[in-house]
């Protein structure tokens, strides 16, 4: 028998640290010899902690929200008496969650111990890299990444094996392989989870890149704000020099390859790629114009192969099973998987993994079990900062690079945020603008000044002092942004508010014409009502109104509120003694 | 029909031949059509940050011309409808948070935002809302003697940055913050007077703005003028005479030196003297510590000291090579020492006696910090009273209403108004060793001087080698000039990858031609000015250091025996 607790950061801040804890004294006091393993996520992080208990023929029972004070009862009616306890197994709707998933990337998240590198050899890990390494040429592994129709999966969607042959056919002695891990988006944790999960899978990639494309080192920039990820990472380099996958002469060829770990300091924009060159190189994080390309000079003026680390995890499965088989998920020219990080007003949060083409519709309904508290969907904002919202129209679109792309909006790095019909998008479009305009580098003019701007146009409208023609500033601001800023970042921070503005244009113009919001968020819109009936003219919200917006009153005379004067302090509300005052 | 080989691209319809050039932004201004930039000068390195220059491809694709490199058959539009709605809307972005007082702007007039918003005709501030940057929020930075920093008027090009950077490799300045907070500034917002800046003011030269300006003391010129119990004495720096002209739209740069004195009569200044004599006295010295140190076997190279930016770079970065530096006073204050010695030692001779007041006019802001140092103080006192730059001078002209163009020439006073030639060529890079070899070359007709300046001392290039034949051995000779250039230098001598005898280095591009202090310049304008500076030198009558008769003089009355004092210096 074998006890998994799963221990990534999701689990960990739900308290699985202190189950786990608890489980190993249970154990000790029963004199039990058990052990109790570590794991990664495996998506499901509502209900986390989880606990998975292994029999000796490979049955697992898996239980869900495991607090401290569940784990006795647990190992008392399973482990000691044999009879699993029903009531803390995991809910119907969670294996259907996992049961609709395609997992190649998060194939080993959440089941197995993520800084043992034995169970990852056990599941078949590293033996990709030595086929690449024993049995392909350069140019063969190239091909075969190019064949399995493989694109970055950090935003781009750049066919993988083009850039790796690419560089291959640099001539410079020196290359670098680099692994973007500063995963930043705002909801996004997929990378985080591999990380943490299944570190020797994206190390097993970055080493197959080195092998095709003849670079001897790799790095690995990885926000510092993942300290988990960077110990998990430490450890799986450490184990794989260890066992000479990584270093000289690699399994006794003449193949040497090393990795390090560089540690971003959480700027957004060091996620674009020659920013985050930069930065390793000990630069300030800016990006630079472009040509030349990083495939020719990257980190340190090397040709550099640069992806992200889903990119990097998914290699292990094509060159162990062939492009072929890689092909066969997904849709054409759209091959995979995809990773999503499903969050916002979603019954199922989590990790999930599905084959590229996936519908809009299965993801947040079937997989996702549909919007909370049954309210209606409105949208759901796909690529983060740089992404757009997707609305009921496109609940039949397939979730690929291209489909997405024709809509103009794009898969980014996988954040899906569900919106309920209780959504501002005004409020939501001017959330994303606030991150980009905090997170721009401030280097080219439009980014830096444009999208502080956008930022104070949205202001103007979710506070109630936007004019006519202020939606028009920022769509042709958001024209000249998308079309002249210098990176990826500048590019498609306007993104957020040209597609609210095309989705839910008469939202937009109910703040700014009719002086309403519609979902009743922007605190500006918001009107005090004192109800005339309940009202007996006490005089208690009177006094307290710093601006005098409250007039009349007398005995039985309900008070008159004038919302022009109001600044919505609320402080009538707190002291209306007879529930007379609402908002509205 | 002959077959031609060029390349060609097709910019607005007509084809144009590409030549070799970085990026397609070089061929459109080849062609004619001055596209509007703030991050691009061909001398640094490519920022594509201002986004001005962008053009539109037959595709409709919008990339900036600045970072493109022309390819042959490349179809590109300048001037279509969206880059001009573009390029208005990135003017309209930077004056949302720009500030706006033209009228009281040091760059008032100069600005390239004042004039490319008047270009493309910004008639309304479309977009006021920056509630911050242009309602001085951040403090000016007065702490250098040479530049004022305001970063409320700074639009972020970098182009300050990487010139202190890729071209003096200073680093004094970088970006700090991001977003909107983004900031130029020292590390930890230091004041720029602690840090590493040599105040060369190649940032204040390359600044679209007012936020980087030369320390303007023009107000400290006219109260010396107008001080009745001053006697105001000007010396006139060499690269001076060749770049003020420009100002006055005067073509010949070597005709503007007669003007100029005329012109600083008119302003009330009572003697009018050069700091090209004292360059003598620079020759004359630094030539005799150089043959003594040569024979006697003392350590070398010996690296000249005329330039303060350079002596503060050295005094940062290399404190090891200060024993090697000259021990000569730069010849401005070499001037400052002896015109203020006279009326100690020759007060019997002189007619006026009020107290001396010495004006420098530099094309360097690194001088303005050079004479407020301690060194160069006697009995409390400045020996240099006031350094202004030509561009200074230039305002002072107009702030006269003084007509420079209708001025007639005048010569300079004497005694210290007479120069060689070789005291007028300290402006260019390699001037002053070719100064030097003058002095050493046994032959000292015109021919003989000519013939050097074939030697391979003249010339723009960075780095220079020359090597002289003296007394049967040959003497090797570096000339280097821009930081950057000269750190690479020293790192070969140090690796022992080079040898020299004798290393003349200047701070600027090009030498002080190029200086921190002179109107706007490129490449062009500063080859001009290179010319009339030898242009001046062969129309000299007195072409080497040790023929000025004053120069005998001035160390027979003068300097006597007292030349450690007056004439050297120990930083």
């Amino acid at each position: 028998m074998k006890i998994f607790v799963g221990q990534g950061s999701c689990g960990i801040a739900s308290g699985a640290k202190k189950t786990a804890v608890r489980i190993n004294e249970i154990l000790k006091e029963k004199d039990l010899e058990i052990p109790v393993i570590p794991t990664g996520c495996i998506g499901i992080c509502y209900l986390e902690p989880i606990v998975d208990i292994y029999e000796d023929d490979g049955k697992m029972i898996r239980y869900t929200g495991v607090k401290a004070e569940m784990a006795q009862e647990i190992i008392e009616s399973h482990v000691i008496n044999g009879k699993p306890l029903k009531k803390y197994m995991i809910p119907e709707e969670g294996e259907a969650f996992l049961a609709k998933q395609t997992r190649i990337v998060l194939e080993n998240c959440g089941i197995i111990n993520p800084e043992d590198i034995e169970e990852y050899i056990a599941k078949g890990g590293y033996t990709a890299m030595e086929k690449a390494l024993k049995e392909m040429s350069r140019e063969e592994i190239c091909h075969e990444i190019t064949e399995s129709d493989l694109r970055g999966r950090g935003g781009g969607g750049f066919l993988a094996g083009r850039k790796w042959n690419q560089v291959r056919e640099q001539k410079d002695p020196c290359k670098y392989v680099v692994c973007n891990a500063d995963e930043g988006d705002p909801g996004a944790f997929m990378d985080r989870s591999v990380m943490e999960g299944d570190p020797h899978k994206m190390l097993e990639g970055m080493i197959i890149a080195g092998i095709a494309t003849g670079a001897c080192e790799g790095y690995i920039y990885v926000r510092a704000e993942y300290p988990l990820a960077v110990k998990r990472l430490q450890k799986a380099i450490s184990d794989a020099e260890q066992k000479n996958f990584l270093g000289e002469n690699i399994l006794g060829t003449d193949f040497s390859f090393r990795i390090h770990i560089n540690l971003g300091a959480g700027a957004f924009v060091c996620g674009e790629g020659s920013a985050l060159t930069a930065s390793i190189e000990g630069k300030r994080g800016m990006p630079r114009v472009k040509p030349p390309r990083t495939v020719e000079q990257g980190l340190f003026g090397k040709p550099t192969v640069l992806n992200n680390v889903e990119t990097f995890a998914n290699v292990p499965y094509i060159i162990g099973n062939s492009a072929e088989a890689f092909k066969k998920i997904g849709t054409a020219g759209n091959s995979g998987t995809k990773a999503f990080a499903l969050t916002g007003n979603v019954v199922n949060t989590g990790l999930i993994e599905v084959p590229m083409g996936t519908r809009l519709k299965d993801i947040i309904f079937d997989i996702g079990g549909g919007v909370k508290d049954g309210k209606g969907f409105k949208a759901v904002q796909i690529g983060g900062p740089s992404g757009g919202c997707l609305t009921k129209r496109h609940l039949d679109l397939p979730l690929d690079f291209d489909s997405l792309e024709k809509e103009g909006a794009m898969i980014g790095s996988g954040g899906l945020v569900v919106m309920d019909e209780d959504t501002c998008m005004v409020s939501i479009a001017r959330f994303f603008m606030d991150f980009t305009q905090k997170e721009s580098c401030g280097k080219c003019v439009p980014c830096r000044e444009g999208t502080h701007i956008m930022l104070e146009l949205l202001d103007d409208i979710t506070e109630a002092r936007a004019g006519k023609d202020t939606v028009n500033n920022l769509l042709e601001l958001a024209d000249t942004i998308k079309n002249t800023a210098l990176c990826g970042l500048g590019k498609t921070a306007p993104n957020p508010v040209i597609s609210t503005i095309s989705e839910f244009k008469e939202e937009y113009m109910a703040h700014v014409v009719d002086g309403v919001c519609p979902a009743g968020v922007c605190e500006a819109y918001k009107k005090i009502i004192i109800n005339e009936e309940k009202c007996v003219g006490c005089g208690l919200c009177k006094k307290v109104c710093p601006v005098n917006a409250i007039s009349g009153g007398s005995y039985k005379k309900a008070h008159v509120i004038d919302n022009n004067k109001c600044i919505k302090c609320k402080a009538c509300l707190g002291v209306c003694k007879l529930d007379a005052i609402s908002i509205a | 029909m002959k077959m031609n080989t060029h390349k060609y691209m097709t910019i607005n319809g007509e084809m144009t031949p590409i030549e070799g050039e970085r990026n397609i932004l070089e061929v459109i201004r080849k062609a004619g059509i001055e596209l509007p930039t703030f991050c691009y000068h061909s001398e640094l390195s490519i920022y594509g940050a201002c986004r001005m220059c962008i053009v539109e491809d037959e595709k409709g694709n919008i990339m900036t011309s600045c970072s493109t490199p022309p390819k042959e058959g490349m179809v590109i539009k300048t001037n279509t409808t969206r880059l001009y709605k573009y390029r208005r809307q990135i003017i309209r972005m930077l004056l949302s948070s720009h500030c706006r007082e033209c009228t009281t702007c040091s760059k008032n007039g100069e600005c390239v935002l004042q004039s490319l918003a008047k270009r493309f005709g910004i008639d309304e501030v479309r977009f006021d809302k920056s509630e911050k940057a242009w309602k001085d929020e951040y403090p000016i930075d007065r702490s250098s003697k040479s530049i004022i920093k305001n970063p409320n008027k700074c639009i972020h090009c970098g182009d300050c940055v990487r010139m202190c950077a890729e071209v003096q490799n200073v680093g004094a300045i970088d970006f700090a913050n991001r977003g909107w907070n983004l900031e130029v500034t020292p590390a930890f917002n230091d004041p720029l007077a602690d840090t590493d800046c040599v105040g060369c003011g190649q940032c204040v030269a390359v600044c679209p703005t007012g936020a980087l300006n030369v320390n303007n003391q023009i107000n400290e010129a006219w109260e010396a003028i107008n001080d009745e119990d001053l006697r105001t004495i000007i010396q006139v720096a060499p690269a001076v005479r060749v770049a003020l002209g420009e100002m006055f739209g005067i073509a010949d740069a070597d005709k503007v030196m007669p003007l100029m004195v005329a012109a600083l009569r008119k302003l009330g200044f009572d003697n009018i003297y050069d700091t090209s004599f004292s360059a003598d006295l620079t020759v004359m010295e630094e030539s005799a510590e150089f043959l003594r140190k040569l024979e006697s076997g003392e350590e070398l190279p010996l690296y000249t000291s005329c330039c303060p930016g350079w002596i503060k770079y050295a005094e940062n970065r290399h404190p090891e090579l200060m024993p090697l530096i000259s021990t000569c006073k730069s010849p401005m204050q070499m001037f400052s020492s002896v015109v203020k010695e006279e009326r100690k030692v020759n007060k019997e001779h002189m007619t006026d006696l009020r107290k001396p007041f010495v004006v420098a006019i530099m094309p360097c802001t690194a001088k303005k910090s050079e004479a407020a140092r301690e060194e160069f103080m006697t009995d409390g006192e400045p020996d240099t009273d006031l350094v202004l730059t030509t561009e200074e001078l230039g305002l002072m002209i107009k702030q006269a209403g003084i007509d420079f163009n209708e001025l007639e020439p005048e010569a300079h006073d004497l005694p210290f108004g007479m120069y060689s030639g070789a005291g007028v060529i300290f402006g260019v890079t390699g001037g002053v060793a070719e100064a030097v070899i003058r002095r050493l070359v046994d032959d000292k007709s015109h021919n003989s001087f000519n013939n050097i300046s074939f030697s391979g001392v003249r010339g723009l290039e960075g780095v220079k080698e020359v090597t002289v034949p003296y007394k049967g051995r040959d003497i090797k000779i570096a000339i280097v000039n821009g930081l950057k250039n000269v750190e690479n230098l020293i790192k070969k001598i140090e690796a022992k990858e080079a040898e020299y005898h004798f290393v003349e280095v200047m701070a600027c591009p090009n030498g002080c031609i190029g200086g921190g202090g002179q109107p706007r310049s490129d490449r062009d304008s500063r080859r001009k000015r290179s010319d009339a500076l030898y242009s001046n030198d062969k129309l000299a009558e007195i072409r080497h250091s040790a023929a000025n008769p004053f120069v005998t003089r001035v160390y027979k009355v003068i300097v006597r025996d007292d030349a450690k004092r007056l004439l050297h210096v120990h930083y």
